[in-house]
Parts: structure tokens; sequence; C-alpha cells
């Protein structure tokens, strides 16, 4: 007992008052952990942003390395951020006609695919709901939908210019036609899906057609929805580019198309890099409105 | 003669696919009285499903007609909630939307806004559910989102509750607190209730009267086993009780003793 209170003394020996041990005690443990858990944090996000990083530098070295000698047909990075610095650095500029700066570029291509992929989400619910429920709807019209689909967004453009007579209608309908079959087809599978004890839940409290289709129809096929609205707007997007380089005027694609004429090869690689990072926004966000419409319906 | 509450007769049920026809259930006749609990046990595939969805109006039966106080049962309705067996609560909405759903369909023109507002926190309470009313189903336990079912059919304030092996999916722990519940609200309510089960404890615990099926194919009502049992029931006194037993017995010894599964079925 004494060894043992003498062996803790020459620890504690500093300490003076008993009671002040107990509070330096009591306030250390709290102080460690969030600087742990700080710890983790950052080495957790650098376990998910490192590699990315890490590919991301070997490809602009590798790239630079491969196009820095004289007579590469190619500018390297260095010579892409200097070329286009202006186009990078103010996206807000307009020189009138089709000179304008990033924004207005991107902003009036991804207005051509709200306005082709909203009536696309309308129409193609609407078949969807139609072909899942009939079963003479679904023989009469799953065949001409599965050979329509498998048509290239472009071939629809001649098309479209032939019946339209003026490009910009005819370019929202190539993303109209484009975009609607993944959620014709993914609605429909839905309704089909739809499980039967939900329906005898609304068979027994008697809902009307109407409601079934408000209450249990729609709802239930959420998810199912938003698969195909996702694959719906990735698609559109796609076709968007290819649709404005053929039809002219502002818009990113023919922003490119316009570059490749006067051999502005920096802009095109910047247009480039927008175009794929504004194609992961617009599925991340559809991806996010899926998420809260569904009320975790797919959770389950 | 009065006319029983609740009458199948005849019911017979053949499925036909394509060439194939199977005869799942011939020569059905039951009575059974208001505020009368009755439970049907059988094998699998006895077709005690089936009879009870002939008479919720999911299952148009081929022979013989369900009368509900005198009245042809031809479609599903309110007036014969069902108890699913996998709840099937609708996953988008809230515990309290679940039953909103049917208490806004059922009572529309009966009840005013407030008034519906406060039926379904009736239910709920019922249940003992109130304090989950803003959960989502899967945000709950699967006894407790039986208990929402529960909730629901009651609050349709059915003339005959169905329930379709309620407690099959749950626990044993969880099934005799449930089990506690339905007796307690059938004691409260005076229900009449008509409940599948496989579980032989919980027929007899429960019911007034006890149906024994035959096997299928054309399985029929093999005997009928009042339970003679004063209410309240209270588990721990039956374990001991000599009637228990022997209806316990009976049960047993008409489900495994004459109507074995055939080997066939059970292989």
């Amino acid at each position: 007992m004494q060894a043992a209170q003498a062996s803790n003394a020459t620890i504690a020996v500093a300490v003076p008052v008993p009671g002040a041990t107990a509070e330096i005690v009591s306030f250390r443990p709290p102080a460690r952990p969030i600087f742990e858990r700080l710890r983790e944090i950052a080495s957790r996000a650098a376990g998910i942003l490192l590699p990315p990083l890490i590919v991301l530098a070997l490809t602009l070295i590798v790239w630079q390395l491969l196009c820095s000698e004289p007579g590469a047909r190619l500018p390297p990075p260095t010579k892409v951020v200097s070329d286009a610095w202006d186009f990078i650095v103010d996206p807000f500029y307009d020189n009138g006609g089709i000179d304008k700066g990033a924004f207005w570029q991107i902003s009036k291509s991804l207005g051509r695919v709200g306005i082709g992929f909203s009536f696309a989400a309308v129409v193609g619910i609407a078949l969807g709901v139609l072909v899942g429920q009939s079963t003479w709807a679904m023989r009469g019209l799953d065949p001409i939908f599965q050979v329509l689909r498998t048509v290239p967004p472009l071939a629809w453009l001649p098309l479209s210019l032939a019946g339209f007579r003026d490009s910009h209608p005819s370019a929202l309908f190539v993303i109209f036609i484009t975009s609607i079959w993944p959620i014709i087809i993914n609605t429909s599978v839905g309704v089909r899906n739809i499980p039967r004890d939900y329906l005898n839940v609304a068979a027994v409290i008697r809902l009307s057609w109407w409601e079934v289709f408000w209450k249990i129809t729609l709802p239930a096929t959420v998810p199912y929805i938003f698969t195909g609205l996702r694959i719906g707007v990735g698609l559109s997007w796609l076709a968007i580019v290819a649709a404005e380089m053929l039809i002219g005027g502002v818009g990113i694609g023919f922003f490119i198309w316009d570059a490749w004429n006067s051999s502005r090869i920096s802009d095109i690689i910047v247009a480039l890099v927008y175009i794929g990072i504004v194609g992961f926004l617009l599925d991340k966000l559809i991806a996010t409105v899926g998420h809260f419409v569904s009320h975790g319906v797919a959770a389950q | 003669m009065k006319q029983p509450y609740l009458k199948f007769e005849q019911i017979g049920m053949t499925f036909r696919r394509g060439q194939m026809e199977t005869e799942v259930l011939r020569d059905v006749n039951l009575r059974i009285e208001q505020g009368e609990f009755v439970s049907m046990i059988g094998h699998s595939g006895c077709g005690k499903s089936t009879l009870l969805n002939i008479l919720g109006g999911l299952l148009k039966s081929t022979t013989g007609e369900v009368f509900l106080e005198g009245k042809v049962v031809d479609e599903p309705g309110p007036d014969r909630a069902i108890v699913f067996q996998n709840h099937s609560l609708l996953p988008w909405l809230t515990v309290y939307g679940n039953i909103a759903i049917a208490v806004d369909k059922v009572f529309v023109s009966a009840k005013n806004k407030s008034e519906r507002h406060d039926w379904v926190m009736h239910n709920l309470e019922l249940v003992q559910m109130a304090q989950a009313k803003d959960k989502r189903p899967h945000e709950v336990s699967g006894g407790m989102k039986q208990r929402v079912g529960i909730a629901r059919a009651l609050a349709m304030q059915p003339k005959v509750l169905l329930m379709d092996e309620p407690f099959g999916a749950l626990d044993a722990l969880t099934r005799a607190h449930l089990q506690d519940s339905v007796m307690e609200i059938h004691a409260r309510l005076g229900n009449t209730v008509l409940m599948i089960t496989h579980d032989v404890d919980e027929a007899v615990l429960l019911s007034d009267r006890v149906v024994m099926m035959t096997n299928g194919p054309s399985a029929t009502i093999g005997e009928v086993l009042p339970i003679k049992l004063p209410r309240p029931r209270r588990r721990l006194e039956l374990a001991t009780d000599l009637e228990y037993a022997r209806c316990r017995a009976a049960v047993l010894e008409f489900l495994y003793a004459r109507h074995r599964v055939p080997a066939r079925a059970a292989a």
C-alpha cells in the first residue's frame, strides 16, 4: 500500500492539490477524440481524393511530354491554358453574334436540353404508364419502341429539319426523341412491377382508377422513372452537342465546330472538359432529385 | 331460422392454368356469428389463404357464395379489411399517412377533416404507435409495421377483420406481444375476426373456434373445435391449464395424426 502510494507520488509530484489532477484528467479525453476524428476525416478524404488527383497529374505530365516536342499536332496542357486563357477566365463575355463566353454557350445548350428533355419526360412517363398498365398497348407499341430506340440521335435530324423547316425546333426534337425511350421503357417496367399487395390495399379501400394512379402507381414507380430520367438526360446531353454542330448558332456544340474551323484547338479541349463536367452534374442532379422524391422507396 | 352474420355456402375454387385444372377448395360451409374470433388452421397449400381472399373479395369463388349480413360478397371493400401477412404498408407514406389514406377514403363523407385526423390518431394509439406516426415503414421494426397494418384495418371499422397469418413473419417474443395486443383490442371493440394461422398455440389462445382444414387439393373444413376458455386469457396461466392442453392436443392430433402432409408435398 505504502509502496504504491510512493510510486504514485513520484509520478504526480508536480501536482500540489489532488482535486486539480482530477480536473486535468477529465479535460484531456474529449480533446483527443476531436483531434483523432479530424485526422480520421482527413485520411479518409485523402483516400478518396488522392487517387484521382494522382492519375490526373500523371495524365497531364504524360500529355505535356508527348505534345511538347516541336511539330506536335495537339497542344500540351500549358499551351491549352495560355491559348484559351480568355475563354477560361471570363465565361461571361459577349462580343455579339456567336462570339460569347462559355457560360452563355453552355446555358444555351442546357436550355435546349431542358425543353426537349421536359417534353420527353412528360410524354415518356405517360406512354410508359399506358404500356405498363395495358397489355394491348404493350403488345402494340413495345415492338415499335424497341426498333425506334436503336436509331442514333443524329439520324433523326434531317427528318426533323424536313418536318420543322427550322433548326431550333429540330434540335429540340432530336433531344426529345433521343431521351424518351429509356423513360418509356423504365416507367413501363416499374408499372408492371408494382407489388400485388399495394393494389390489394387499394382494392380494399376502394380507390378509384384515378386515385390508384396518383396514390399508388406513380409513387411506386418513382424509382424506375428516375432511372429512366437519368439515362435519358445523359443521352440528351450526348445528342445536343452533335445536333448543335449541325444546326449552328450559339451553343457549346457549335462552339466546338466553330473552334475547329478557326483552328482553336485549345478552346475545343477546354469546351470538352466543360461538357464532361456539366454532363456529370446533370446526372447527379437527377439522381439527387430522385432520391428526395422517392422518400427512400428505393432503399427497401 | 336466424340468418348468421357471416356465411360461407358451398364454396368451391378451381384454378385453371392452360389445360391444367386444380381444385383447391370444395364444399366449404361455415357460419360465423358477430363478435366471434375464428381461426383457420391447416397445412400449407390447404387453400386457407384462398378462402380468406374470397371473403375479402380479391378472388371470385368458382362455386358457392359468401354472405355478410345476408348480402352476397362479390368485390373487395373496407367492411372486410385485411391485415396482410407482410404488412403491405406503402413505403412512400409515413405511418400516419398509411392509415390516413384508408381513413380519408372510407370516411370521406361520414367524418370531416379534423374528425378523420382524430380517428387516425385514435387507431394509432390503439396499437401503441402514435409516437412513431411520422416515421416511414422502413424506419420501424417488423412488429411495429404489423401494428400499423392492424391499425389500418381497424380504422376502416370493418364488419369482419381478416388476418392472413398476421404474425407469421415475426420473432416469437414480438409475436406473443402482438397476440396480447390483438386479444385486448378484440375484448375492447368486439370485432368479428377471421384469422389464418400456422401456429397451434396462437389459434387456441386467441380464438373462440378453431376451424381445421383438410389437406389440398380439394381441401375442405375437416373439423371445428370450440375453445371454451374464459376471457380474458393470460398465456402464463394457460400454460398449465388442462382445458388449454386438451384443445391444443386436439388441434395437433388433427394436423399431425389424421391429416399429416402427404410425403410428396412435404418433400
